[in-house]
């Protein structure tokens, strides 16, 4: 993990290149081939990580553990739209050739269905054992991108960062290690740079985001390379590094990543003005975009699922059928379910348009009263995931103008 | 018997499973749970259960809990649920015949006599009601399980609940739910599938989009169903508007989110030819 002010250097088992020059961000910088890729994924095993990071499942590039780097989803890329996502070959044989899949860090970090306690009736009242949530191995995620860095930043402060840390995520996250990857082809519905967080891994945090990679990878590929820029920002990323082959970063290399920024910046067309966005949003309860999306809406809850800062869940307690014991269940929720704002007399969301006004606003304005931040990262899985195509982007941008006349 | 087991079976719950106008599917569904079988029959007193062979007191008792199965399609029908109601404490209904009137309701869209006509050769033996029609339809439901057939672990779960005294722990939300905790890949988005999962009640685990089809909607309307704003998904991904009525109409198809589908209005276009 990273430890600011921490001074990180990595000693390089070869001679020293005298014509590297090192990042002005202040990390240092080398440059790992393919086989590097696969030796870090396998070193990283070896010290007794679980490695997660990006494969081919169900017509998806879905996060699970991946066992060595012929894993990777090699030659794959994606092509994404609002409700629409195909994979898609690409011409060369990048690992990092897609851009972000349904599934998020999250999964890892608080998953879907977590057993909390498990509570026994006994002869003269009840034991209650709590589950403990500390996982096997630390998680080692492989190929993050900024915009899931900055969700994860969005998680351990609001899921541990309080008074009262969650357990769960406490425990799951400790230790991890991320290895970061620039975004070199965003897709459409793909807005990050409006939020600040992409398309590079880590390199548009602000001042007070600590959260950020433990090497962040870009990815090189033309006619002569296939290799990676490795920024090494971290202790626990440097000790890794160490035990690679790799060679120092020169002029040429940070060139090529910077073309690769340049390339992925120019890809993003999607824009959200930001500008005071919190305010217009809250200031139009009554705007008719509000009934129009809720015709289209079909409170299906994917888009909250797939987010990867939301993190409602709900308790089930589910009691056997002796009666004897019951285990108490955490799950993952979504505003767009009646439960989740179920009061006495009945759900305080209890319309599509109240669920959808609610998550929006949460997301967009209420977040910033609450956390001081923005819920969005502009990662676009909410509208490429949205069996209804209704495009987060589109809706805020239509909900912060005046209404047009005689709609 | 010791006298403590005695006394514990004596204050075990009467449970009565009943059947209407259905496939017996759903009753099959107790029978199936082979490993908790055992667990049931001594938690409860099976007192009426004639599928499994339970004659008991011949439905003639009270009961604590009954499970009903099918939907009312007879005049007869219509005598013995207000019976059923009357010698249970709770009632729970199983399956979409008895919760919305099942497959057989395709039947409330024509006329009965020409079926009659039809299927029997001696059409004037037979006795049938207009319309199939759901059990709450004519007495008052504690809950409805849903489900063609219905999910075992849901059934459990509906008996351990109404035995021990607690709201079972079944949400009404949407299928879409369900692929998301197992960690499946939306269909629909990733392969163009079309799919009813996003405004089909959960239960069944998302069975079919885990094997990459779409929903079918077996367990009926989601609590919020938007069933107009599925069809244009179903449209866009290449159904025409008899398949879209076709996949409307199934065993939840008296239900009262798609009864009424396609809704009689002027299409959302305007367009006329």
């Amino acid at each position: 993990m990273l430890s600011t002010g921490d001074d990180i250097t990595v000693n390089h088992p070869e001679e020293h290149d005298s014509e590297s020059d090192d990042d002005p961000s202040g990390s240092s910088a080398v440059v790992l081939g393919l086989d590097g890729l696969a030796a870090l994924i396998a070193a990283l095993w070896d010290r007794g990580y679980r490695v997660v990071g990006p494969t081919v499942r169900d017509s998806a590039i879905v996060l699970d553990e991946l066992l060595t780097a012929d894993s990777l989803p090699i030659g794959w890329g994606d092509e994404q739209a609002p409700g629409h996502y195909r994979l898609r070959r690409r011409e060369d044989q990048a690992r990092f050739g897609y851009v972000v899949g349904p599934q998020s860090p999250r999964q890892e970090l608080s998953p879907q269905k977590v057993a909390l306690v498990k509570i026994r009736r006994t002869a003269d009242g009840f034991d209650a054992d709590a589950v403990d949530p500390t996982p096997a191995a630390p998680i080692a995620f492989i190929g993050l991108r900024g915009c899931e860095l900055a969700a994860m930043g969005i998680h351990d402060r609001v899921m541990i960062g309080g008074a009262h840390p969650d357990p769960v995520q406490s425990a799951r996250g400790a230790d991890r290690f991320v290895v970061g990857v620039d975004c070199g082809d965003p897709a459409a519905t793909c807005f990050c740079t409006s939020m600040g967080t992409g398309p590079t891994a880590g390199a548009e945090m602000g001042p007070d985001n600590t959260e950020t990679a433990d090497l962040r990878l870009c990815e090189l590929i033309d006619d002569d390379r296939h290799d990676f820029l490795c920024h090494v920002t971290s202790k626990a990323g440097a000790e890794v590094m160490e035990t690679l082959e790799h060679r120092p970063a020169n002029t040429a290399d940070h060139l090529a990543a910077q073309e690769v920024r340049h390339r992925a910046v120019q890809c993003i067309e999607k824009h959200l003005d930001t500008d005071g966005l919190a305010d217009r949003l809250m200031a139009v309860p009554d705007h008719p975009r509000w009934d129009e999306v809720a015709e289209r809406c079909l409170s299906c809850t994917n888009c909250t699922l797939v987010c990867p800062t939301c993190f409602c869940s709900t308790i089930d307690d589910v009691g056997d059928l002796a009666g004897e014991m019951t285990t108490r269940t955490r799950v993952w929720d979504s505003c767009f379910t009646l439960d989740h704002s179920y009061l006495h007399g009945g759900a305080v969301h209890a319309t599509t348009r109240s669920q959808y006004h609610q998550w929006l606003t949460h997301k967009l304005s209420t977040w910033w009263d609450q956390f001081g931040e923005s819920g969005c990262v502009g990662c676009g899985r909410c509208t490429t995931w949205c069996p209804a195509g209704i495009d987060l982007v589109e809706e805020a941008t239509a909900l912060s103008r005046a209404p047009e006349i005689n709609r | 018997m010791t006298p403590a087991s005695t006394e514990l079976a004596q204050e075990r719950p009467r449970v009565a499973v009943w059947k209407f106008s259905s496939c017996d599917g759903c009753q099959l569904t107790l029978l199936d749970c082979e490993d908790e079988l055992l667990t049931v029959a001594e938690r409860v007193e099976l007192a009426y259960f004639l599928e499994a062979g339970a004659v008991g007191d011949g439905g003639k008792g009270l009961y604590d809990l009954s499970l009903v199965e099918g939907s009312i399609t007879t005049p007869g029908d219509l005598d013995r649920i207000q019976d059923v109601r009357r010698r249970s404490t709770r009632l729970v209904t199983i399956g979409a015949c008895a919760s919305a009137g099942g497959i057989q309701a395709l039947r409330n869209f024509t006329e009965v006599e020409q079926f009659l006509g039809i299927v029997y050769a001696q059409p004037q033996f037979i006795s049938t009601l207009e319309e199939s029609t759901a059990i709450s339809d004519h007495v008052e439901v504690d809950f409805e399980l849903r489900g063609c057939p219905i999910d075992k672990n849901q059934l459990l779960e509906v008996i351990a609940a109404f035995t021990n005294g607690r709201p079972p722990a079944i949400p009404g939300h949407s299928v879409c739910v369900e692929c998301k905790l197992r960690g499946n890949v939306c269909v629909t988005v990733a392969q163009g599938v079309p799919c009813l999962g996003p405004v089909t009640h959960a239960g069944c685990g998302a069975l079919c989009p885990t094997y990459h089809r779409g929903c079918y909607g077996c367990f009926g309307p989601s609590e919020t169903a938007n069933v107009a704003g599925v069809a244009v998904e179903l449209r866009r991904h290449g159904m025409d508007e008899h398949e879209i009525e076709l996949a409307m109409h199934t065993f939840n198809t008296w239900s009262p989110e798609l009864r009424d589908y396609p809704p009689s209005a002027p299409t959302p276009t305007g367009e006329q030819p």
